[in-house]
């Protein structure tokens, strides 16, 4: 009984469903605000608010924050990506709900421990974050609504994301698998 | 026609709102095929579980062939839309430092939202980790602006890099795509794990 509830509880959709319905969101995304979607972004209008909430003065000078003002002009939380980031979080508490997938927990592998899959996962945010501006956006941004639009530098990126992965997946497997 | 915003169809505000219900479906549908689970995520690079390349391709696919369509039908004006400017070692490098992130931290951004939303502490950690590295890449990019701007090159579409149409370009993701799943499928069977 207990292994039929929880068997119940990490039912996911069809992979291939799933992933027409969010190439529906995307079309969505471009038909009404002409672009896609995206994630890093939005931690972007985060840094920089919080960056200028306490050292306006350094906001005002560095490189950085001066090109992010003059091509974006409004206040950085009052973007686009921001309200979308939003609703992710809306959408996904909300599915989690009705499937009964809400609970406080460190998910990790059997071999490793909480401490070391919290540790390895500040590591692969700060890479990440930085990636995602180097790169001019992260996996959605860049890679899947890059795609959507045929850009060459969206499939330069998400070939170069998932490639080295790959590649590094072999040194980090004590991480994932037994 | 579209896009809206493009056509004064809807104002600014409005775009924004539809911006916050862009984003519940996003989320919505996220969760719902697993992107909350870092282990789910991971298994892609494992041969376990290739639940993100079958969503992640089938997505784009639906997605351009959507936009090839609504352009046919002259409901949607893709000469305005945006597309991504394609700077070539930045794209490269920028990258490559986030499949390193991927497989060390079990999440993208996007997902790491997603699995915050329901609990997950590892997501959790995981955003702060993008915060410092965003706060890193912006303090030190006097250091990274050179090679961040180098080789611009416009914002080529990959067809016509290619010197193709964008139906035929369609129709080879599409085949590529089919390959991939089909290797996923058998890379699932091939290596399995136990109940994660």
């Amino acid at each position: 009984m207990e292994k039929e509830i929880k068997s119940k509880k990490t039912k996911y959709w069809n992979p291939y469903i799933g992933g027409v319905l969010l190439g529906i969101v995307l079309l969505a995304s471009n038909f009404i605000s002409g672009r896609g979607l995206g994630a890093s972004g939005a931690m972007k209008s985060v840094v920089v608010t919080s960056v200028d909430a306490v050292a306006p003065k350094h906001v005002e000078k560095a490189a950085f924050y001066k090109e992010y003002t003059e091509s974006h002009g409004t206040h950085p939380m009052k973007s686009w990506l921001v309200y979308e980031v939003l609703g992710l979080i809306v959408g996904g508490f909300l599915s989690g709900a009705v499937a009964g997938r809400l609970k406080f927990k460190v998910e990790h592998a059997p071999r490793i421990t909480s401490r070391r899959r919290l540790i390895f996962a500040l590591m692969g945010g700060v890479l990440f974050g930085f990636g995602s501006q180097m790169g001019r956006g992260c996996t959605s941004g860049a890679a899947l609504s890059g795609m959507a639009v045929m850009s060459l530098g969206g499939f330069i990126t998400m070939a170069s994301i998932f490639g080295t992965a790959f590649i590094a997946a072999y040194f980090l497997r004590k991480n994932w698998i037994q | 026609m579209g896009p809206l915003i493009v056509y004064d169809s809807i104002s600014q505000n409005t775009n924004l709102l539809l911006a916050f219900f862009i984003g519940i479906g996003f989320g919505w549908v996220l969760e719902s095929s697993g992107f909350s689970s870092s282990r789910k995520l991971a298994g892609v690079f494992y041969g376990y579980d290739t639940v993100v390349l079958k969503v992640f391709f089938t997505a784009a696919i639906t997605a351009m062939i959507g936009l090839l369509l609504l352009s046919l039908f002259g409901w949607m004006d893709l000469g305005v839309m945006y597309i991504n400017p394609t700077f070539l070692p930045s794209a490269i490098i920028g990258g490559a430092i986030m499949g390193l992130g991927f497989i060390m931290g079990g999440f993208c951004p996007g997902t790491s939202f997603c699995a915050a939303s329901i609990g997950k502490l590892d997501a959790m950690v995981f955003m702060i980790g993008l915060f410092i590295g965003i706060f890193v890449f912006a303090e030190g990019y006097p250091v990274w602006e050179g090679i961040y701007k180098a080789n611009f090159m416009g914002t080529p579409k990959i067809s016509q890099s290619l010197g193709m149409s964008d139906g035929l370009l369609g129709l080879l993701v599409i085949i590529v795509a089919a390959i991939m799943f089909w290797i996923g499928e058998w890379a699932e069977k091939k290596f399995p794990q136990a109940e994660y």
